[in-house]
């Protein structure tokens, strides 16, 4: 689980182009959109296609990322309980 | 700055050096960031006053429209084995998304327009500000031309007031152009 976290964050900052941004510098319990990253409605969809595209899993309702896109800890842990790659 | 940077490397300087704090110029594609960069020069608040920016207006123009990111944004789609369109690619597959970032920047709300051209065309720019100036739509216009395509760019800007300094005619842009 912790290497999916910092696999993730190492994603996260590479193909949401978080400039000067560190994967030590995200906390497991922070939040991705609003105070956190503070990520928008694009970086939603992306999320969306890098879960299809690195982990298989495929969102049919988008609204669900309001939930899973919380934090990288309850990313993960999704992922871990859905991923078919 | 040093010519034989790439523009990755010559955008990330320039914005490092004019102290941007502005996290969204990372996710721009090549053609807004130029935009971007080039408006912010011409446009900051000790040029034009905020107030002024409300109804100022955008025309600008290129050869390349948004060439360079749709051939980016194609090659995402074109397996369909492997069909991931990135989101935040494709949403700058037209040019004139600059002038959106543009706006959003400079929170200027005024009429706009981007033309895609053969060539820089100063009588096409020079008639449309002269137009919104006449018609009371706007009493600035940021006109110009940013063009990006395999890594050759070109951002060349400049703003046309009822007041200006300068008369505005074809021949003074054509004049500015070339001697860019």
């Amino acid at each position: 689980m912790d290497e999916l976290k910092k696999q993730l964050k190492r994603n996260i900052i590479s193909q949401l182009n978080l400039e000067d941004i560190d994967a030590s510098d995200i906390n497991d319990h922070d939040a991705l959109f609003g105070d956190g990253l503070n990520l928008d409605s694009i970086d939603a969809l992306e999320l969306i296609v890098m879960l299809e595209k690195d982990y298989g899993i495929i969102l049919s309702d988008p609204s669900e990322g309001n939930t899973i896109f919380k934090s990288i800890e309850v990313l993960s842990r999704y992922i871990s309980e859905n991923r078919t790659k | 700055m040093d010519p034989k940077l790439s523009f990755l490397e010559f955008s990330k300087k320039a914005y490092k050096e004019q102290n941007f704090d502005y996290p969204k110029f990372f996710k721009m594609d090549n053609l807004s960031k130029l935009a971007f960069l080039a408006s912010d020069v011409l446009c900051n608040n000790d040029i034009i006053k905020a107030e002024d920016k409300e109804h100022m207006a955008i025309v600008l123009s290129n050869r390349s429209s948004s060439l360079d990111t749709d051939r980016k944004h194609q090659s995402t789609i074109i397996d369909t084995k492997s069909y991931y369109p990135s989101p935040a690619l494709f949403v700058y597959t037209l040019p004139n998304i600059t002038i959106g970032e543009i706006s959003i920047r400079q929170k200027i709300k005024g009429e706009n327009a981007f033309f895609v051209l053969d060539k820089f065309n100063a009588e096409i720019l020079t008639q449309y500000a002269a137009s919104l100036i006449k018609n009371k739509k706007s009493n600035f216009v940021l006109c110009g031309w940013v063009d990006y395509d395999k890594r050759k760019y070109n951002g060349f800007m400049y703003i046309v007031a009822r007041n200006g300094i300068y008369k505005h005619s074809k021949e003074f842009i054509n004049k500015i152009f070339n001697s860019n």
